[in-house]
């Protein structure tokens, strides 16, 4: 610049400056504030949180309740009916495509399961009791159990499996549940921070106005919002997050007991390792690009009404 | 080059525009009509009239803050009608403006509102600091570095606010009313550097009420009145 310009000769010396806010000429450390965003943003993410890992207990309960009590069942027989018949009526049950096994019980083995109920009573006839393991949760549990005992005359079933698959369809409306309530969350996350942008371009119309009078393109301005906004949301959303952990921690030592496990007696104790953390990880991230998007979104088509 | 050839310019939407029984709804008047003129490349104008002429939405249609309603505008080669809007960016970065009210950014210091336009334009860091520091000694403000504007006169903040116009070395600069808040003194030293950007071979068009300026300066101009080219020599 300085040739013809009647400027002194360039002096590469240029005065130490203060920390310049010249990286920041829309203001946006002040116009978006890192207090009230992220805190509206914490709350959100605690609240993702519980839902994400409330989805996923009840995936794990709706799988293993598939997998175990629900998908077996048991055929009595009385205890007069012979080999024969046992045979007849294991055949009988094999053919049965929803049944992948059919194998009696050992009378021995019941005897050990029921002497703390009778006692030693060796003189007591037993029931002739069959074992089937299914190949699913059954939809119908109850027409199962009619076609069973259809197809085994004499025989008689316990259906539990009739309210384990109605806990595993509360388990699975609860999962629903957990995920709807995570888009809802999203959905008000992503509201809150295009307020506080709306908010932001207000405050800033005319610094905006004259960036886009330089020749600011809009990719440019947008782009210092969803910088900004997206790390606001991933430090709130990182709060909240780890605020969400030992809740969730302690629900899970509440659960304990229904996943075949043990309460713990301490916080130091509590299944700090089996909460979702691939779930929980990604979190502040996923929420730092729905803040960025948003954004992104909200200041480009507000930059649509400048020519 | 600028070439305006029938250019008109309205505000606003239709008025009367939704409103049942008035038929077919009028149009808001015409503030800008028929203008048709050339200012050559690296020409120096002044652009006069009384208020409400039209002068400040000339020169917002010359640096793009305004798109015409009708007619055709040629901006250093591009013509306006059917440009993209993407495409004006870049064309903005080559014009420099100068407001009457300044429009420094208040939270920036003065270094830093000189910089902007390069680091609008993506200039390196190191290489901006430089310029940005030579344009502010040429200005006269090389103690003005870290001062906010807040902190300035009247003609201090407008000679900031030609050096954020001028650093990008623009083929075009526009200036409304740049001394209009100023007192005498201040007045020429402003003017002093737009001549200089003249003389560098940028084309510059200064809109003034400021007739003793004008008659210190004598220069071709554009006289406006009520929103027509009424001279043009």
């Amino acid at each position: 610049m300085a040739d013809g310009m009647g400027i002194p000769a360039r002096q590469p010396a240029v005065p130490r400056l203060r920390r310049s806010r010249g990286r920041d000429p829309l203001g946006l450390r002040r116009a978006l504030s890192d207090r009230l965003l992220p805190a509206l943003v914490a709350a959100m993410a605690l609240l993702a949180a519980l839902a994400l890992a409330g989805s996923r207990g009840a995936a794990e309960l709706t799988a293993r309740w598939e997998g175990g009590a629900a998908a077996a069942m048991t055929v009595q027989l009385p205890a007069n009916a012979g080999a024969a018949r046992l045979a007849r009526g294991l055949a009988a049950l094999e053919a049965m495509p929803e049944v992948t096994r059919a194998q009696p019980m050992d009378q021995a083995r019941m005897a050990a399961l029921l002497r703390p109920w009778l006692g030693e009573a060796p003189a007591m006839a037993l029931p002739v009791v069959i074992e089937l393991q299914l190949a699913g949760l059954p939809v119908a549990p109850e027409a199962l159990a009619r076609r069973i005992a259809a197809a085994v005359p004499g025989a008689s079933v316990e259906s539990h499996g009739v309210w384990v698959a109605r806990l595993v369809a509360l388990a699975r409306s609860l999962q629903a549940v957990a995920l709807a309530a995570l888009a809802l969350v999203a959905g008000i996350a992503a509201a809150v921070v295009a307020v506080a942008v709306r908010a932001g371009i207000a405050a800033r119309r005319e610094a905006i106005a004259i960036l886009h009078d330089l020749g600011a393109t809009d990719a440019d301005i947008a782009g210092r919002f969803a910088q900004r906004a997206g790390w606001l949301v991933a430090a709130g959303a990182a709060a909240g997050t780890l605020l969400a952990v030992p809740v969730l921690a302690g629900f899970a030592d509440l659960a304990a007991p229904l996943l075949g496990g043990q309460p713990a007696e301490s916080m130091l104790d509590w299944p700090w390792t089996s909460l979702p953390w691939e779930a929980l990880a990604p979190l502040p991230l996923l929420a730092a690009g729905l803040g960025w998007l948003t954004a992104q979104v909200t200041v480009r088509r507000w930059l649509r009404r400048l020519p | 080059m600028v070439r305006f050839e029938h250019v008109g310019l309205r505000y606003g939407t239709p008025a009367g525009s939704g409103q049942p029984g008035q038929g077919k709804p009028s149009l808001a008047p015409e503030v800008l009509r028929d203008l048709s003129f050339t200012l050559p490349q690296g020409s120096f104008h002044w652009l006069l009239g009384p208020s409400g002429a039209g002068k400040s939405s000339l020169l917002a249609l010359m640096h793009l803050a305004l798109r015409p309603s009708r007619g055709e505008v040629e901006i250093l080669g591009h013509r306006l009608a059917g440009a993209r809007r993407a495409a004006l960016p870049a064309l903005r970065r080559r014009i420099g403006v100068v407001y009457q009210d300044f429009r420094l950014l208040p939270h920036l210091s003065v270094f830093d509102n000189v910089a902007l336009p390069m680091r609008v334009a993506g200039r390196p860091e190191a290489q901006l600091r430089a310029d940005a520091a030579e344009m502010l000694r040429w200005a006269g403000l090389e103690r003005k570095l870290t001062a906010l504007p807040a902190t300035l006169s009247g003609g201090e903040q407008q000679r900031v606010a030609i050096a954020r116009a001028v650093v990008m070395r623009p083929a075009l600069l526009v200036a409304d009313e740049p001394t209009g808040n100023l007192d005498g003194p201040q007045a020429r030293r402003v003017l002093a550097l737009l001549q200089e950007m003249h003389r560098l071979g940028t084309t510059v068009v200064v809109a003034t009420h400021a007739e003793t300026l004008v008659a210190e300066h004598p220069g071709p101009a554009l006289w406006l009145a009520e929103g027509r080219l009424v001279r043009h020599g």
